[in-house]
């Protein structure tokens, strides 16, 4: 799928309006609860057919945004309209339904998978579960399944220890693709993995991505991953969306301020002396956000202005946005 | 797993891999040598309780004022005590008390324990924190053999009572590591991917959690059950559990108490076997963990 | 190899070293040598399982129980280090060769503030008081970059950030001014923009106290950063050794070219990334021939079966057998797919496409 055809599709898959995920932090006796804003206040579209990757570094609420789509985590508030219908509303067996459309693929190979249940336990259950085929044909269903990810139908009756990082990453795929999705949510699907197994389930995703019409939003903190495998980026920081554009429009003229830091941080193979721009110091805790600007305390173009007034996520040009008040 | 005619690959036999999980969790159990000691005491002592009748000398209330208070000897091995009983055969059917005591009270705290454990700590939630935690805390607070005691008392003496009183006194240490465990494993990323695979709660709680916290429950049951033999030893020598003539273990130990200087074997005996009992359901237990622990391979 | 007559601030022969388990001795190392020249860079790079740590834990003296050093010699500034005592070991390590790991959390005890304890790892190995090894730990904060170092000292680990954990354990390892710093993983656990600071760092550090670095790492960016010299080992083995530049440009390995070309670039669009088929093998599983001909595209027949010696150039040794007059001799392998269950890509005989 490239980019161009994308932008002619109208359709939305998914569509996010002021999201927001607060937790609540310490409290007792003598001690103020604290709100750590995870999410805060997110707008923007999944168009059907894309890959949408999220990326930033660690602590700017890109995994919580995955999970409140999924309402694996409750919104503190905002709208999530999946095919048109608000999906924050729905509880119980209604939202039990719609999972079925969207799946997630977690980062840790190790820990997604249940260690005491076979492979087939664990795929047949939730094939049953939605009842995707008739009950003779689960076992069949499931083994080939395991096939099209790259794993033998012996997998079937294998523990999760069995496996490789990389075949258990497979397994998730596989335990994701078992209900027919429509969207999968990729958080950090490919970072526990070593470089040419990496390679491996990239080329996997992008294949089945073809063949099954899936959409994707695929979150992670290496860049030169999500570059490679999507079609549009978003850049969070402390849990906003800084920038918003076409892959190729990113990495060629980044917007933000933030996103050119990151992007200069990435260690080039192929280059050997490149101008960095360094950052100063540390994130700071999302407990405490600063003021205005949150990017503001480690901004090389900060001024008093950007301390005082938060910029908005706007259109800098067609299809490309980003929230700087100094942007070119 | 239901097999399907037009099945593309079949099972293979020597895969099955819950045989495979069970023979290397055995030979992992097998290669723990102070396991299988208390393994092997353990089952002798289960074996004794059994056939208690078959392998007693004598008959355990039969009083023989002929022989009252003597020292171990060829006719009565362990000795006899005040009433001129035969200690071996009293020991040996005090086994039968004893084990009943610990599995059966454990069995309860089980029974009780185990879903709320499974339900507090998955929903969470205002009963969760201020009510079952609450009286948790409240029965724990109070030393175990108080609060058996206090309900045995209630209940009446008798030894089912005293099993009933004991596993209520076991349940909430049930509930507490029950809950613990849920409470560690809800928030682990493949319960959140059975949930985001539209899996039932009920399901989610059965299949997936409950198979993961066996490990401990199984070692804090093996605990208990060594817990339970004394706390039940204890009533008895307070009076509260088996009456007698029928022996126990506790109830032999009290006796006993009063000889310990002209008489010691009256009391030896059966607190040595206590002593055993307990040690090697506990090493056993110990075992048992390790062996199912599924991050040794 | 490599011109022995200039002197190294480490040299290591050969190297075995692998682990007892209930009956037998499973070899990971096989035969790893390497040299670092004083005030240089070494980078040993390579996948999980490849025996990367292992090597830094060697040369450190902290292998596990269980583990042992079977062949080989460890010579810092010609001493061996395979046969000094722990008493000796103890006193060379933090003191001339430090480490710094990749969690620095897991490092540092939670219940005493960061001074304290580097201050107590000052006073081991110098003779100061309390008050000057205090003093000693505020020049080191000043120097890895550690904003009010008077005041941070009192700080406890978890109140800091993850990249000022890194900076204090830098800290810490530099305190006594080692002539060799190992680093195992120091930026994995990091995000990009602070692994970017921290890389400076180290290379400024290098820079102004003429020490020696070994860097562990599974990241070729990283290596590309920091590297003068690159050891890249697969399985146990070192499979090539150069300078990093000619790593990149000139990569010979069929391994390390598939690492390099499975990276996704920032430059340009790919569709489908070129990928090693398969995994690495197990440890009892290993090839008898070349550790890496399951996975190999180019793999003839004699590499199932014989194990190459390193060949090539004496500045850019590869193991090998393309690079051997043999080669061209070799029977071409016929076999198809090999036995490898892993992977689904199918590779034809081109190389490292697919």
């Amino acid at each position: 799928m490239t980019t161009a055809q994308v932008k002619q599709s109208t359709d939305n898959l998914l569509e996010i309006k002021g999201l927001k995920k607060y937790f609540e932090v310490g409290g007792g006796l003598f001690k103020q609860k604290q709100q750590v804003k995870a999410v805060d206040d997110l707008t923007f579209n999944v168009k059907k057919g894309e890959t949408l990757g999220i990326v930033g570094e660690s602590g700017c609420g890109k995994s919580t945004m995955g999970r409140a789509l999924l309402q694996l985590q409750k919104p503190t508030s905002g709208e999530v309209f999946y095919e048109g219908q608000d999906i924050a509303q729905l509880s119980g067996k209604q939202l039990r339904k719609l999972r079925k459309d969207i799946q997630i693929i977690f980062q840790d190979p190790f820990a997604s998978l249940n260690p005491r249940m076979t492979v087939g336990a664990m795929l047949t259950e939730i094939v049953a579960t939605h009842e995707i085929v008739p009950k003779k044909e689960r076992q069949s269903y499931v083994q080939n399944l395991l096939e099209e990810v790259g794993l033998k139908a012996e997998a079937y009756w294998k523990y999760p220890h069995e496996f490789s990082g990389g075949q258990r990453q497979r397994v998730s795929i596989a335990r994701a693709l078992a209900v027919q999705p429509k969207l999968i949510i990729c958080d950090e699907a490919v970072s526990a993995l070593d470089v040419s197994v990496q390679a491996q389930v990239l080329n996997l995703l992008q294949k089945l991505k073809r063949k099954h019409q899936l959409t994707y939003i695929f979150i992670s903190h290496d860049l030169s991953v999500v570059k490679h495998i999507s079609d549009r980026v978003g850049v969070m920081y402390l849990g906003k969306m800084v920038e918003l554009a076409d892959e190729d429009s990113i990495y060629e003229k980044p917007a933000h301020p933030y996103t050119q830091a990151l992007f200069s941080a990435i260690p080039d193979i192929t280059e050997d002396n490149k101008e960095r721009i360094q950052l100063k110091g540390d994130v700071p805790s999302p407990l405490n956000v600063p003021s205005g600007c949150r990017f503001h305390t480690r901004c090389p173009l900060a001024t008093e202005y950007c301390k005082q007034v938060d910029p908005a996520l706007e259109e800098v040009k067609e299809d490309h946005l980003a929230a700087c008040h100094y942007t070119a | 797993m239901e097999q399907s005619q037009n099945l593309s690959v079949q099972k293979p036999k020597a895969q099955n891999p819950r045989l495979r999980m069970l023979k290397t969790m055995l030979e992992r159990l097998l290669q723990n040598k102070l396991a299988v000691f208390g393994g092997v005491v353990t089952f002798l002592l289960i074996f004794t309780a059994i056939f208690a009748p078959w392998l007693a000398p004598h008959d355990p209330t039969e009083q023989n004022y002929s022989a009252v208070l003597q020292a171990p000897s060829i006719e009565y091995w362990f000795g006899t005590d005040n009433l001129g009983r035969d200690i071996f055969s009293r020991v040996i059917y005090g086994a039968q008390v004893s084990l009943q005591a610990g599995l059966i009270s454990v069995g309860i705290a089980l029974i009780i324990g185990v879903p709320v454990g499974l339900i507090s700590g998955y929903y969470r939630g205002f009963i969760d924190e201020y009510i079952i935690m609450r009286m948790t805390d409240a029965m724990l607070s109070i030393p175990a053999l108080v609060l058996a005691l206090a309900l045995a008392a209630v209940l009446g003496a008798g030894l089912t009572n005293a099993m009933i009183a004991i596993g209520l006194v076991l349940t909430p240490n049930f509930v507490r590591l029950i809950r613990g465990e849920v409470l560690a494993h809800r928030e682990k990323e493949y319960v959140e991917a059975g949930k985001a695979s539209g899996i039932s709660d009920f399901s989610i709680i059965l299949k997936h959690i409950l198979p993961n916290t066996i490990a401990p429950i199984m070692v804090q049951a093996t605990l208990a059950i060594a817990a339970a033999i004394i706390v039940e030893a204890s009533l008895s020598y307070l009076g509260l559990g088996t009456q007698p003539p029928n022996p126990s273990w506790g109830s032999m130990l009290a006796t006993g108490q009063g000889y310990l200087d002209s008489a010691p074997w009256i009391a030896l005996f059966p607190g040595a076997l206590i002593f055993i009992t307990v040690i090697s359901i506990n090493l056993f237990g110990d075992g048992i963990r390790d062996m199912l622990d599924p991050k040794m391979k | 190899m490599k011109n022995t007559s200039e002197e190294y601030q480490l040299q290591v022969r050969g190297l075995e070293v692998g682990f007892n388990n209930k009956k037998n001795f499973t070899q990971i190392l096989n035969g790893v040598s390497f040299n670092v020249q004083k005030g240089e860079t070494l980078c040993i790079v390579g996948e999980s399982g490849c025996g990367k740590s292992l090597t830094s834990l060697s040369i450190m003296g902290l292998l596990p129980e269980s583990g042992g050093i079977r062949s080989g010699e460890i010579r810092f500034e010609g001493q061996d280090l395979t046969n000094q005592s722990m008493k000796e070991m103890s006193k060379i390590r933090g003191n001339e060769i430090s480490m710094i790991f990749q969690e620095p959390m897991t490092s540092l005890n939670p219940v005493h503030t960061v001074g304290k304890q580097i201050a107590e790892a000052v006073r081991i190995h110098r003779n100061v008081t309390k008050k000057e090894a205090y003093e000693r730990v505020v020049e080191m904060f000043e120097l890895v970059g550690i904003p009010s170092p008077r005041e941070r000292v009192h700080n406890y680990p978890h109140e800091m950030s993850g990249g000022m954990r890194q900076r204090v354990m830098i800290a810490m390892a530099l305190a006594c001014n080692p002539k060799l710093l190992i680093a195992d993983e120091p930026t994995t656990a990091l995000d990009v923009t602070i692994q970017a600071q921290i890389l400076d760092l180290l290379n400024e550090l290098k820079a102004d106290l003429d020490m020696s670095i070994v860097m562990i790492t599974h990241d070729l960016g990283v290596v590309s950063e920091m590297g003068d010299q690159v050891l890249v080992m697969y399985a146990g083995e070192v499979i090539e050794y150069t300078d990093s530049r000619s790593l990149f440009d000139n990569p010979k390995h069929p391994y390390t070219q598939g690492l390099i070309e499975s990276i996704p670039k920032l430059q340009g669009k790919t569709e489908e990334l070129p990928v090693i088929k398969g995994s690495v093998p197990n440890p009892d599983e290993m090839p008898s021939g070349c550790r890496f001909s399951t996975r190999c595209a180019f793999a003839k027949q004699e590499c199932f079966v014989q194990s190459p010696e390193e060949v090539g150039t004496e500045d850019h040794p590869v193991r090998c057998w393309m690079y051997s007059g043999e080669w061209q001799k070799m029977t071409p392998f016929e076999g198809g797919e090999s036995n490898d269950n892993s992977s689904s890509e199918a590779v034809d005989r081109q190389p490292i496409r697919d």
